[in-house]
């Protein structure tokens, strides 16, 4: 346990916008009535998307696989509730393009009936870390924090590398969000033993709770849950954006930093989200796969902030609607919290594993003012939390300097929003770093693209020009053999004893399709 | 004075001939040029650019008197735009703007003749005899090649639709951002 | 609701609140203590100066905001601070027509046409000074003793007016009467003399430490306040408006190789503290080292440059060819930002050699 001296290190930059929690900490969670139709995409994670194993017609039962997994990195999707399968279509989704992708349309039948299938593990405190993990994965359990990364990966630690110390993710730094606040006050039991669960399967031995200091509620709730339990401690931190990221978090307790490009585990840390934990705990204990969350409905644009207990794939309108509906002179909604979220093109847009809110902001709450010159103040260097020069890619990304982003490190960015939030002159820092992040990629797959045509184009040369080097030779052959044949029918009227002549035609050439 | 004018002449004089030696004793034959640029282009030698293949663009583009456009090559894209603007030493200029396509055939229309397939510098489309062809998307460099050839007329070049995966920041204050 | 009216725009949406105009606000605020006492020490001329040199600034702003077709960047106050920095470097009897073409050149070549606000290499107030330095020598450096508006000498509104406007194209003869050498200048051209500094110091000229921190001694009419200047920067740290970097590392630039030289020959090298409370030393490391635009943003990059602009400004004012170095040394540093910023990128986290 020497690792955990416990002297908090402050995390290089942040910041510390208005908190505005008191909209909806005190709102208990409340279940949200069973919308008519559930729009469930096919992606919520990050990695590869599912591929649908349900077809328009089909009836489901709830917890049903519906999108099974192809790749390794990847986590299945399920009903969230018992009905019948309308149609399998593009709609839109809460992306920053506004563009649809492939979502499973699901009619509930109104009996909420469970897959009589799904079961437990049966002995779950003594699984062993397979057992668990594979729970985990089929359930479909992703990071509800906001990365949305699969957990039963984040389970499984490379070999080599021991896990100390797991660290339970009650941060919430993020504005007006209060989910995991009230996950922590009103489940804390769950989230103690989803996390004893991991524990069990990453091999680790002690685990802290980590809360901000603005969370006496759930501070209490969650010491009161722990009581007695070995080597769990609720450590509280003081109030700091973004510190509920990852690699900041880590930062804070251990004083190691992530290596960049590196996991988590290279610090000997692994950081789960107190959400996340409980979500372990239904899925080891009962089979349940994760099939809804509890979202904040906040803003000063809502007329009732709630926070909601919802069924993935609800549209966020009905959320909404279910809060009393928006105060006229709303001017942007947006999905998760104020400084990492995204803006809504779409209301229809449907709740996924990674909304923990929907805001609805009213035009004095959100910044509109115009893009002035860079004054190089250096505030964005003294915000950013992972001690990037921001203005300096920016400067880069605005001018088109593509090939020089790399070298003021653009792919560290954790968009984190700090510097933009500090920025005087209004720069939206953010939104040129993802530009030069794209960019730069783009760059790069283009390169890949033309070195991938001259190879094939290399390829498809070489193979005409032995298949034409094929046919002449054949063309001597003959043309050899049957001077073979003549002369030998000159010398003698036997027929010839080598006649047929010509092996069979060689294997066609290597090259062909080798880069297919 | 004299003295001045005559060591500077002097040293004018002997730099002038080191240098028309230099000219004549480092003489090169070939245009290293062609062959810099012709390692930008993706050497195809599709024609899209008017000239008979990569090699006789790069000719065309080294050679000063022809003022060749250097945004003639759209299998290699901007990215090959800018490599040659970066040999030559001009401005890079904006390719032209239809974005990225794929030839796409109409496979009840095709009759399966190979004509495109031999005509496909990087054999994107995949059939036989007298079966429907296709194109693989991924590797199609949208240089058209397979159009012309075809007989029935039953290739299209396509614009690949943007999906979420696909999808791009553009610059903020970007007159085509969504604001 | 319609779907097209809501608003579409990258994280974050919201934002703490500064601009530019508040942060050139907070630096005019901290500067008007010490600009005050000018006025108070020198008599109303010193008020003018400043209003017609920032007059100056603004107005060639707005027209080449005009010539240029770009919205007015008045209203974001940089072009106003601009001006009322390059008053309180200039003496405070400079005539009208000095204010007006310094306050053009600060903007105009100083940093309009560097592409405004953002683009420019040097601080403008101070490339402004610098070439009023060198092409009008002598108005910039004949100071008028002071006369404290309450004393009974002090000139009436009027009389300091007609001293602004009267004063004469060209070198002024009735100039040479009023003037005085400042400390600085009476050190450098004493000991240059043969005499030591307390010879150079002592005696009629009577240098006292007190008068100086205060700022009731001859110079430009802004810059002569060390309490009060060093009071307006304290304000600006506390506002988080300046870091500690720059004007710490110049202020110990300039005070330790003082301390070094003054160690070894006390006779011919004045002690630290005259160093620190004569000249512009007080405003160039809180004021004017400290522009953001030319200035490095790294904080080892800050360290770097400060550290420059104190070593400079000693040399200048020990061995150079003027008695005042600080405009000369910032000048000179702003040419080395891009160059230091560069080299002195913090380390990225998770980029650290040793984890």
């Amino acid at each position: 346990m020497g690792i955990l001296n416990l002297a908090l290190k402050k995390f290089h930059g942040g910041v510390h916008p208005k908190e505005n929690k008191d909209l909806a900490k005190h709102c208990p969670i409340e279940e949200l009535p069973m919308p008519k139709r559930l729009y469930v995409p096919l992606q919520q994670h990050s990695g590869t998307a599912c591929e649908p194993c349900v077809k328009p017609g089909d009836k489901v039962f709830k917890g049903q696989l519906i999108g099974r997994t192809i790749a390794n990195v990847s986590s299945p999707v399920h009903a969230p509730t018992s009905g019948t399968i309308e149609a399998i279509l593009d709609h839109v989704v809460g992306h920053y393009s506004g563009l649809t992708d492939q979502c499973v349309v699901l009619l509930p039948d109104g009996n909420d009936q469970w897959d009589p299938s799904l079961k437990g593990l049966d002995n779950p405190f003594e699984a062993d870390s397979k057992a668990i993990r594979d729970k985990v994965r089929d359930a479909g359990v992703v990071g509800l924090g906001g990365a949305v990364y699969p957990t039963h990966i984040k389970l499984s630690p490379p070999r080599g590398k021991p896990v100390d110390v797991m660290l339970i993710n009650g941060v919430e730094c993020e504005p007006y969000i209060t989910n995991d606040t009230r996950i922590m006050e009103e489940r804390s039991r769950e989230i103690v033993e989803g996390a004893q669960l991991m524990m069990r399967a990453i091999q680790c031995s002690s685990c802290l709770i980590c809360i901000e200091a603005n969370k006496p509620g759930a501070i209490q709730a969650m010491e009161k849950a722990v009581e007695g339990v070995p080597n769990f401690r609720v450590v509280v931190l003081p109030v700091r954006y973004p510190q509920g990221a990852k690699n900041q978090l880590i930062e804070a307790i251990t004083h190691r930093q992530v290596p960049s490009g590196g996991r988590s585990t290279d610090t000997g840390a692994t950081v789960q989200n107190v959400a996340t934990s409980a979500a372990v705990r239904d899925a080891v204990l009962y089979g349940r796969p994760l099939i809804r969350r509890v979202v904040t409905v906040s803003g000063r644009g809502i007329v009732r902030p709630a926070n909601l207990d919802v069924p993935i794939g609800t549209p966020i309108q009905d959320l909404i609607d279910h809060c009393g509906g928006l105060k006229p002179g709303v001017q942007q909604i947006i999905m998760n919290g104020p400084m990492m979220g995204t803006a809504l093109h779409d209301l229809q847009s449907p709740v996924v594993k990674a909304t923990a809110a929907v805001l609805a902001f009213m035009p004095n709450e959100i910044h509109n003012e115009p893009e002035q010159p860079c004054i190089r103040c250096g505030n964005c260097l003294e915000v950013c939390p992972v001690e990037l020069t921001p203005c300096e890619i920016v400067w880069r990304a605005k001018h088109d300097l593509i090939d020089q982003l790399p070298e003021v490190h653009v792919k560290d960015c954790i968009e984190c929003g700090s510097c933009a939030y500090a920025c005087p002159a209004n720069i939206p820092l953010v939104h040129y770093i993802r530009y030069g992040k794209m960019a730069v990629a783009a760059k790069r797959n283009e390169k890949e693209k033309t070195e991938m045509t001259r190879l094939r184009n290399q390829a498809k040369l070489a193979r005409l020009e032995a298949e034409k080097a094929e046919k002449e030779r054949k063309k001597e052959e003959m043309r050899l053999a049957s001077e073979a044949r003549k002369k030998a029918a000159a010398a003698a009227p036997k027929p010839a004893a080598d006649a047929p002549a010509a092996p069979a035609a060689p294997a066609p050439t290597s090259t062909v399709e080798s880069h297919s | 004075m004299i003295e001045a004018i005559m060591s500077m002449s002097g040293m004018a004089l002997v730099a002038g001939l080191g240098l028309g030696y230099a000219a004549i004793k480092f003489h090169v034959e070939e245009n290293p040029l062609v062959k810099n640029l012709e390692s930008a282009l993706p050497s195809t030698n599709c024609g899209n650019c008017g000239f008979p293949g990569c090699h006789a663009y790069a000719e065309a583009l080294a050679d000063d008197d022809q003022q060749v456009p250097i945004a003639l090559c759209s299998p290699g894209g901007t990215h090959a735009m800018e490599a040659i603007a970066a040999i030559l030493g001009v401005e890079a200029v904006a390719m032209e703007e239809h974005g990225p396509r794929t030839a796409y055939i109409h496979e009840e229309k095709c009759i399966g003749c190979t004509a495109c397939i031999k005509a496909c510098p990087v054999d994107a489309i995949v059939g036989a005899n007298k079966q429907s062809h296709t194109v693989i998307t991924d590797i199609c460099t949208d240089c058209e090649a397979c159009v012309e050839p075809c007989p029935v007329d039953c290739i299209e070049m396509v614009p690949l639709p943007t999906t979420i995966n696909s999808w791009q920041w553009l610059k903020p204050g970007d007159p085509s951002t969504i604001h | 609701m319609s779907m097209t009216s809501l608003k579409i725009s990258s994280s974050p949406f919201v934002h703490d609140g500064t601009s530019i105009p508040a942060i050139m606000q907070a630096v005019i605020w901290s500067l008007l203590p010490a600009a005050a006492l000018g006025v108070m020490v020198f008599g109303w001329s010193a008020l003018f100066v400043m209003l017609i040199t920032t007059l100056a600034c603004v107005i060639t702003e707005r027209i080449l905001n005009a010539i240029r077709s770009r919205p007015s960047t008045i209203g974001d106050q940089s072009a106003a601070l601009t001006g009322l920095l390059l008053a309180m470097t200039m003496p405070s009897n400079s005539p009208w027509w000095l204010c007006v073409v310094g306050g053009v050149f600060a903007i105009l070549l100083g940093k309009q046409l560097y592409g405004g606000l953002g683009y420019n290499m040097f601080n403008p107030a101070l490339i402004a000074r610098v070439f009023l330095l060198i092409s009008f020598p002598v108005q910039m450096t004949t100071w008028p003793a002071p006369v404290p508006l309450l004393s009974e000498h002090a000139h009436t509104l009027s009389e300091g007016l007609a001293m602004i406007l009267s004063a004469p194209f060209g070198t002024p003869e009735l100039l040479d009467a009023l003037s005085t050498a400042t400390p600085l200048g009476q050190y450098r051209t004493e000991t240059g003399m043969g005499h030591t500094v307390r010879e150079a110091l002592g005696g009629n000229f009577g240098f006292d430490l007190f008068s100086a921190a205060t700022g009731l001694i001859k110079g430009s009419l802004g810059e002569t306040s060390a309490i009060l200047l060093t009071l307006g920067g304290i304000y600006l740290l506390r506002k988080r408006i300046i870091t500690w970097h720059i004007p710490i590392t110049m202020l110990l630039g300039c005070i330790v190789p003082a301390i070094i030289f003054w160690l070894i020959d006390p006779t011919k090298y004045p002690d630290p503290l005259f160093h620190l409370v004569t000249g512009g030393l007080i405003i160039g490391a809180f004021f004017m080292a400290t522009d953001m635009v030319t200035s490095p943003v790294t904080p080892m990059g800050q360290i770097i440059f400060g550290l420059g602009c104190g070593i400079l400004t000693y040399l200048i004012r020990t061995w150079g060819g003027y008695p005042e170095g600080v405009s000369f040394a910032i000048v000179i540093m702003n040419a080395t930002v891009p160059l230091i910023d560069q080299y002195s990128r913090p380390v990225t986290y998770g980029k650290k050699k040793s984890a």
